[in-house]
């Protein structure tokens, strides 16, 4: 561990001051990791070992994917898993080729419109139209029952458009200038010099819309019937409702889930986000408050 | 430009206008705008429904319970990350302490159920030790402080970068004339690191102040069976029970027209005191 220096006039901290600080520290590492911990380890655990330890386990004695297996045998979760990943990389990218293009224009001085254009999407910021409405929008388009109405009611995101906007305005001018004196078009200095430069409020943005479309499950509620639900729909269902769960080959409705295959739908609805997180987890800070101090 | 515009115009102001169904009585077979007309009824009913009231009171209660007791602990959290010396520790303690902003909120409901429940790991704990068992989820009494637990998990962490920030500009030459000139850490930490990000903390309580009436719907709305809308209804599942359960749409179309104008009115005027008392605001 690296330790940065002390500047020489701060005094040295007291034995005390440090333990209570490095308890605090513990205490804060503890509560975020302990309930996944318990969530894996329960899952892993055969359903006797549950059973026997009344209803959740530390430490797995004998750990199997018997959770797991009976998960991916092609039934609901195996379907709303997939629903969930075609509408989180469709979705994002949808999202991030709109919300790119709008912050873009947006942020170049002079285009047509530019200024009301950027005042009508603030409004919404404050008045935000409201569910009943916006349900019967949705319905009134015919979009009941289909997956677009999880993208398309939420396209674009006004707070990641302003972090976007804040970040190709920081570009230096000079870039923009020598672009056009080279003879490229709109779209061209996009490509080949706005978006190269942008790769870290990219990477945060895209994530952002990644974790919503992820974690949405109302929407789904709203919109969908419940053999085109995503994850997390069917978790809130079969987990935190405690309904049956059915199995979408027979048709049959069983009776409600071992323990062990409901935190195992839990550790597949988590997984995701553990797997980009590390990799995006440097450029947040950055990203977020290019954003926050620009609007 | 032009996704996004089309966009912006079909699903906010196309949606913004469809609140004229406040002033209708929605029949499905006429659609939105066949529906026939009825002046301000729905408000009228809406102002005399005590159950109305009630998803109010709640609201604003939650919305109270939660800035005395949430706000302060990102920025206590923020102070204590601030004095780590020790880097690595710090970037470590940062990155567990963010990730449960970016879990759903039905996974953080059933962490609670997992760890509170009936059966989770508290109680089978309790009983193990031949103690009294606790009933924390499903329990109308504790639901409140249930709800800021939950919202003090998921969101603390998240919410130290905005101090993070703050403090990291303070200028340190500011400290090390306060400690030549003798001020203890206490001291130090009363004359420059508070004045540095008071800005912050006026900005984020007025923030919160102006969105008093949004208290987590999906957390609400996840937990409401377990306890009885006595307890849990806010006004964004009122109406929510109101129009998409209850097929009552201009009723529950009035009741969100209200807050949205409510809502509206409080960031406007939140701001306008952020601007009285010499802070920047949310925007000019």
């Amino acid at each position: 561990m690296s330790a940065s220096a002390r500047p020489g006039w701060m005094e040295k901290p007291r034995p005390l001051t440090q333990a209570a600080k490095a308890l605090a520290l513990a205490a804060v590492v503890l509560l975020v990791c302990v309930p996944f911990l318990v969530i894996v380890s329960t899952s892993l655990a055969s359903t006797q070992e549950v059973v026997d330890n009344g209803g959740w386990v530390l430490w797995p004695s004998e750990p199997t994917l018997d959770a797991y297996r009976d998960i991916f045998d092609g039934g609901i979760v195996t379907h709303a898993l997939g629903v969930s990943a075609g509408v989180t990389i469709v979705g994002t990218l949808l999202s991030l080729a709109c919300t790119v293009s709008l912050a873009y224009a947006l942020s170049r001085p002079g285009v047509f419109g530019g200024r009301p254009v950027l005042l009508l999407v603030l409004f919404t910021f404050l008045f935000p139209p409201g569910m009943i409405p916006s349900f019967l929008l949705v319905k009134e388009l015919g979009l009941l029952d289909s997956y677009a109405s999880l993208v398309l009611p939420v396209l674009v995101n006004v707070f990641n458009l302003v972090v976007l906007r804040g970040f190709f305005q920081s570009i230096p001018e000079e870039l923009y200038e020598a672009a056009r004196l080279d003879g490229a078009g709109d779209w061209r200095v996009l490509v080949s010099v706005v978006l190269p430069l942008s790769k870290a409020a990219l990477a945060v943005v895209g994530l952002f819309y990644a974790v919503a479309y992820w974690n949405s499950w109302f929407y789904a509620s709203l919109y969908l019937e419940s053999d085109h639900w995503p994850l997390q729909q069917v978790l809130r269902t079969y987990v935190v409702s405690g309904a049956g769960l059915t199995d979408a080959t027979t048709g049959e409705a069983t009776v409600t889930a071992p323990q062990t295959v409901q935190m195992a739908v839990l550790v597949i609805a988590t997984v995701p986000i553990l797997l980009v997180y590390p990799f995006l987890q440097k450029y947040f800070t950055k990203g977020v408050l290019t954003g926050a101090i620009k609007s | 430009m032009l996704p996004g515009v089309a966009y912006f115009l079909l699903f906010h102001y196309g949606a913004l206008a469809g609140n004229v169904i406040a002033f209708k009585e929605y029949v499905p077979f006429d659609g939105l705008w066949g529906s026939p007309w009825v002046g301000p009824g729905n408000f009228q009913r809406m102002f005399e429904d005590a159950a109305f009231w009630d998803s109010v009171l709640n609201t604003l209660w939650i919305a109270v319970l939660q800035l005395v007791f949430y706000f302060p602990v990102p920025l206590g959290l923020a102070l204590l990350l601030h004095t780590l010396t020790w880097s690595s520790v710090r970037r470590f303690v940062q990155s567990v302490a963010y990730l449960p902003h970016f879990i759903s909120w039905v996974i953080v409901v059933a962490l609670f159920q997992q760890v509170l429940g009936d059966t989770g790991l508290l109680n089978s704990g309790l009983s193990g030790a031949g103690l009294h068992t606790v009933d924390i989820i499903g329990n109308p009494d504790a639901f409140e402080p249930l709800v800021v637990a939950q919202v003090i998990w998921k969101d603390a962490g998240w919410g130290t970068i905005i101090f993070l920030a703050a403090l990291a500009q303070v200028d340190e030459q500011q400290y090390e004339a306060a400690a030549i000139d003798g001020a203890g850490p206490w001291r130090r930490f009363w004359h420059v690191t508070l004045p540095a990000i008071r800005p912050v903390i006026v900005l984020l309580i007025i923030m919160r102040l102006g969105d008093i009436l949004s208290v987590g719907f999906e957390q609400m709305l996840l937990q409401r069976d377990a306890v009885g809308p006595q307890t849990a209804e806010v006004i964004d599942t009122f109406v929510y029970y109101q129009g998409i359960v209850g097929g009552d749409y201009g009723f529950a179309a009035a009741a969100g027209l209200f807050k949205g104008v409510v809502g509206a009115l409080l960031v406007y005027a939140a701001n306008k005191v952020a601007h009285r008392l010499g802070e920047q605001g949310v925007y000019k």
